[in-house]
């Protein structure tokens, strides 16, 4: 039980980490440059944020299965696998929420910068960190989405035992099995662990808001 | 890094008066506007060294657009802006907006982010920090975060922040207009001692007691027009057109 419970955060821990290595610069980019196709850009990952996690599996298991794009890796029904179908679910929460905060800090802040001497580009990273607070709660979010998803870690990771099998997928298991006792206590061990988290958000909001302002 | 290496940039910030100097500033028939709608237009004049200048007018004249083209952050839709060193967009000057803009961090924060963004030295950094937290009254709120100030204390620290850049030229827009008498008081002493330092002001006010304190030199603005522009005592005595008159009473009246 305790390999179930690390495996499933480690995947969507390293699907959060790499979801923020893309999705931070890329929101910033749609918040605060102007080119054609922006809005279409700015609609699909609203859009895309409410995509259904088995079609982010699906896509993640065409791509990756023997005779897709990605075949030659061998990757399915790995850990690797899920951690690409999450980043996939998170992605769009992240560059979402990144975008809407970055345009509200800028502007309120871009000609005071502008003043101080900040390019747009310069701009970037100063707007990520004042919207610290606010950015992690978007990251909460994906972070839950994709702890609490069954769909894409099972199509694309096939739940094989001691090998990518997650809480989500074992509670799916287990509950069709019959095997109540265990699916319960999986789902309780899920809940305290989700629970846990938005509390230390709520706590670290609290505490930077009344510290920051 | 450059931490204990006193090189050229800690110099240079901490004597930064030598520079070119960028004024007088002059511009040329001057006019801006937005999807055909003139907002600014025909505006020639010389905005001198050393002087405080108060641009006056009633709420739309243009007082702020008048202060963002000089600035910089908008370019004229006609006419020329003209630095004396001919610079389209003059380095070493900076603005203070009516409602400060603080960054979420504290207060020492706020004052180092300027220097960071022209690659000051982190050690150049630190000293210029607490010289300025020391010259106006702020070291024991150093560690504050700025957004939790008062107004009047985060205005304070919007004209330190500005006084850190050593600017040639500080333009304010209605620096006061939404603090109470003291805080006032505190804003325009702080403006007076730049002046003192050698910065040339350029502010906008329609409290006319404020530019009468203040004011050296009055430029009114009427619909987008300059009407006016000469010394205040001047203007104050007898202003020259019907609308600064008007406008000059307006205030006996309200």
């Amino acid at each position: 039980m305790m390999q179930i419970i690390g495996l499933s955060l480690r995947v969507t821990l390293t699907a959060v980490v790499i979801a923020c290595v893309i999705g931070l610069p890329l929101g910033a980019v749609l918040a605060l440059a102007r080119f054609p196709g922006r809005g279409a850009v700015v609609v699909l990952s609203n859009a895309l944020m409410g995509l259904p996690p088995v079609v982010a599996g699906l896509v993640v298991y065409l791509m990756l299965s023997r005779s897709g794009p990605l075949g030659s890796l061998s990757l399915l029904f790995t850990p690797g696998a899920m951690i690409i179908a999450q980043t996939l679910l998170i992605l769009p929460i992240v560059i979402s929420l990144t975008r809407s905060v970055l345009e509200d800090l800028w502007a309120e802040y871009h000609e005071q910068l502008r003043s101080l001497g900040a390019s747009r580009l310069r701009a970037v990273p100063t707007l990520l960190w004042d919207g610290r607070v606010s950015l992690l709660t978007g990251v909460l979010a994906g972070f839950g989405r994709a702890s609490a998803e069954v769909g894409a870690v099972l199509v694309v990771g096939g739940n094989i035992a001691d090998h990518t099998r997650t809480m989500t997928t074992a509670i799916t298991l287990e509950t069709n099995r019959g095997n109540l006792g265990l699916a319960v206590a999986l789902g309780i061990v899920l809940l305290t662990l989700t629970l846990m988290l938005n509390a230390a958000a709520w706590g670290a909001g609290q505490w930077a808001r009344g510290r920051l302002g | 890094m450059g931490a204990g290496t006193p090189g050229l940039k800690p110099d240079r910030m901490i004597t930064a008066a030598e520079p070119a100097s960028i004024l007088p500033l002059r511009l040329e028939d001057v006019g801006y506007a937005v999807g055909g709608k003139s907002l600014l237009s025909g505006i020639s004049l010389r905005i001198e060294a050393g002087r405080r200048l108060m641009v006056m007018g009633a709420n739309g004249a243009g007082k702020s657009l008048f202060l963002r083209l000089c600035h910089g952050l908008i370019d004229p839709t006609q006419g020329r802006r003209i630095w004396a060193n001919g610079e389209t967009r003059a380095e070493t000057q900076a603005m203070v907006f009516q409602r400060p803009v603080l960054l979420r961090r504290s207060v020492a924060g706020n004052l180092e982010y300027p220097l960071a963004l022209k690659g000051v030295s982190r050690a150049a950094r630190r000293n210029a920090v607490s010289d300025t937290l020391e010259r106006f009254g702020l070291g024991h709120m150093a560690d504050r975060p700025a957004r939790l100030l008062s107004g009047g204390e985060q205005q304070r620290l919007a004209l330190a922040r500005a006084w850190l850049m050593r600017p040639q030229v500080l333009f304010l827009d209605e620096p006061s207009s939404s603090l109470d008498p003291s805080a006032t008081r505190a804003i325009e002493t702080m403006i007076r001692h730049f002046s003192e330092d050698g910065i040339t002001i350029v502010m906008s006010t329609h409290d006319l007691g404020q530019a009468r304190r203040l004011g050296e030199d009055v430029v009114f603005l009427h619909r987008g027009g300059l009407m006016e522009h000469q010394r205040a005592v001047d203007f104050f005595a007898g202003p020259r057109t019907r609308e600064a008159r008007a406008f000059l009473a307006g205030d006996l009246l309200w």
